[in-house]
């Protein structure tokens, strides 16, 4: 199987451009939360020099409005449905994670546990996936953040938690100033950091948890080109996540995917288990979940 | 939804501000006060800019350079090729009785295109300067106010149908003395097409998307939230 590519949660909407989401392999959605979100006051975005600020605070529609409305077009694309799930307690997780438990259309459930822009949950993360494992027999894949003192530790206890998988990862808090003013650019000030710069801590953050446990993970953070896509999977992503290089370019899904099969042929390796035993020099994972996480859903008419 | 490559057949002075010119290639133009993301070479994001002109074979973008962004497009020379990603947006609805197009600064960029559609209606734009109001010279039938006049003076006592572009001060203004004119609005955004929620506009009272939902806007209850340095990411 060739290396699935999915996109970022929040940085693609597959119904305002179903064309993009179809290139993908897996379409995540933005993070559903039980109760419908305004979001953010703007300015809710700003360019910096090798990456950019966002700060959208989980804008959307709220669980019901999701599975009413939402949810039959996005099962419509025909490619399998990642639902990012969202909340602020453990309850919240646990009931929408419920909501989604019987939707066949859901193939897999990423679990936000690391929103830079919003309140956290007062539970830990692997509190979050108990409540969430509670409540639904779906994949979990746990999202967790760049700033975690230790996120070998954290995969470890999302891991003994329950989590099928981790997407790593989001973004990390930062702030930008205008230089004329010198106030803050984003409303709120802080807004989560994305793009280029974010490569290399995404690299470090795959890297450890991929020593550390023996789950699929989903590589993001800054990826732009095959050769980007292809380090994630070295340092032991077995899929790869766009995020900040679809606003740039829709066109991303067919390039990156076109250029990483060059890279892979380049280097003589066949596919992602064989790029992700380079780092870590394992003979191959036991765990090839998201293949699995990928074909349920699959299913569904297009 | 593919960005094209359109190769840079020029670039003009126009006051403080460059005329960018790209082969068109097939490109749509789209309607007047749709608007185009452009590769700003060297830049994580593409700049959301609306067509200035459509001559054949070409597409033109009024620039402003206030920022990396604009500045990196306005340096391109002949050869030089870019991404561009468009006709994005709603533009201005063009079945109008008695068209009156009302630009401020920049905000003129969209209203040559505009001016052409609709066979060269009045005009009023208004500027900060002589210079920087050499921009009117691409807008036939155009009269010209300089700070401190504001465009909002100028204005006949029934201004018709008015079709306007400019900063949020002048469009505000406006929309106080004609209800349900056009109003082509502008916030940042990272993709212009929907995917990043960065450009949400206060409509009927709820956050929604500018790149989805206009940028011309004509709602009467539309208003957008203020923030500390809009144009800073530019």
């Amino acid at each position: 199987m060739s290396v699935p590519i999915l996109n970022a949660s929040g940085c693609l909407d597959a119904l305002a451009a179903p064309e993009v989401a179809r290139a993908l392999d897996a379409f995540v959605t933005k993070t559903i939360t039980p109760l419908p979100r305004e979001g953010n006051p703007p300015t809710r975005i700003a360019e910096t020099e090798h990456g950019m600020l966002n700060s959208i605070g989980l804008q959307g529609p709220g669980i019901d409005v999701f599975l009413a409305r939402s949810l039959p077009g996005l099962a419509g694309l025909g490619i399998p449905l990642w639902v990012s799930v969202g909340g602020f307690s453990a309850q919240d997780f646990a009931g929408v994670c419920e909501r989604l438990d019987d939707r066949e259309e859901v193939a897999t459930i990423e679990l936000n546990l690391s929103c830079p822009n919003v309140e956290e949950a007062p539970e830990t993360a692997a509190e979050l996936v108990v409540a969430a494992r509670a409540a639904t027999t779906k994949p979990l894949y746990a999202k967790l953040s760049p700033a975690s003192p230790d996120i070998a530790e954290s995969a470890r206890a999302v891991a003994a938690a329950g989590a099928d998988g981790l997407s790593l990862v989001n973004t990390l808090r930062g702030l930008a100033l205008d230089p004329l003013t010198l106030r803050p650019r984003l409303a709120r000030a802080v807004g989560g950091y994305s793009g280029p710069a974010l490569k290399p801590v995404a690299l470090a953050c795959v890297h450890a948890c991929a020593a550390a446990v023996d789950l699929p993970i989903v590589g993001m953070g800054g990826v732009a080109t095959g050769l980007d896509a292809l380090e994630l999977l070295a340092v032991g992503a077995s899929a790869v996540a766009l995020g900040t290089v679809l606003f740039a370019d829709p066109g991303a899904p067919v390039r990156i995917r076109s250029e990483l099969e060059v890279e892979l042929a380049a280097r003589g390796l066949d596919g992602a288990a064989a790029a992700r035993a380079i780092v870590h020099d394992r003979e191959s994972y036991s765990h090839q979940t998201t293949q699995k996480d990928l074909q349920i859903g699959q299913n569904v008419p297009a | 939804m593919l960005r094209a490559r359109a190769s840079v057949l020029g670039t003009e002075p126009v006051g403080p501000y460059t005329l960018l010119r790209v082969r068109r290639g097939d490109v749509d133009p789209g309607v007047p006060g749709q608007f185009f993301m452009l590769e700003a070479p060297g830049r994580v994001l593409p700049r959301p800019m609306s067509l200035c002109l459509a001559p054949p074979g070409e597409l033109a973008f009024l620039i402003d350079p206030i920022g990396p962004g604009t500045r990196a497009l306005c340096a391109l020379t002949r050869g030089d090729d870019l991404g561009v990603l468009g006709p994005l947006g709603n533009g201005f609805d063009l079945d109008v009785a008695r068209p009156l197009l009302v630009g401020g600064g920049i905000g003129i960029a969209p209203l040559p295109y505009l001016s052409e559609a609709l066979g060269g209606p009045p005009a009023v734009v208004g500027f900060r300067s002589a210079h920087h109001a050499e921009a009117a010279a691409l807008l036939p039938n155009a009269e010209v106010v300089l700070e401190p006049t504001y465009v909002t003076e100028a204005l006949p006592d029934d201004a018709g149908d008015v079709l306007a572009c400019g900063p949020e001060p002048m469009l505000e203004a406006l929309r106080a003395l004609v209800p349900d004119a056009q109003l082509a609005w502008e916030a940042p955004m990272a993709c212009g097409y929907g995917a990043c929620y960065g450009c949400v506009v206060e409509v009927d009272g709820a956050l929604k998307r500018l790149c989805v939902e206009g940028p011309v806007l004509r709602t009467l209850q539309h208003s957008v939230a203020k923030s500390p340095s809009r144009l800073a990411a530019a």
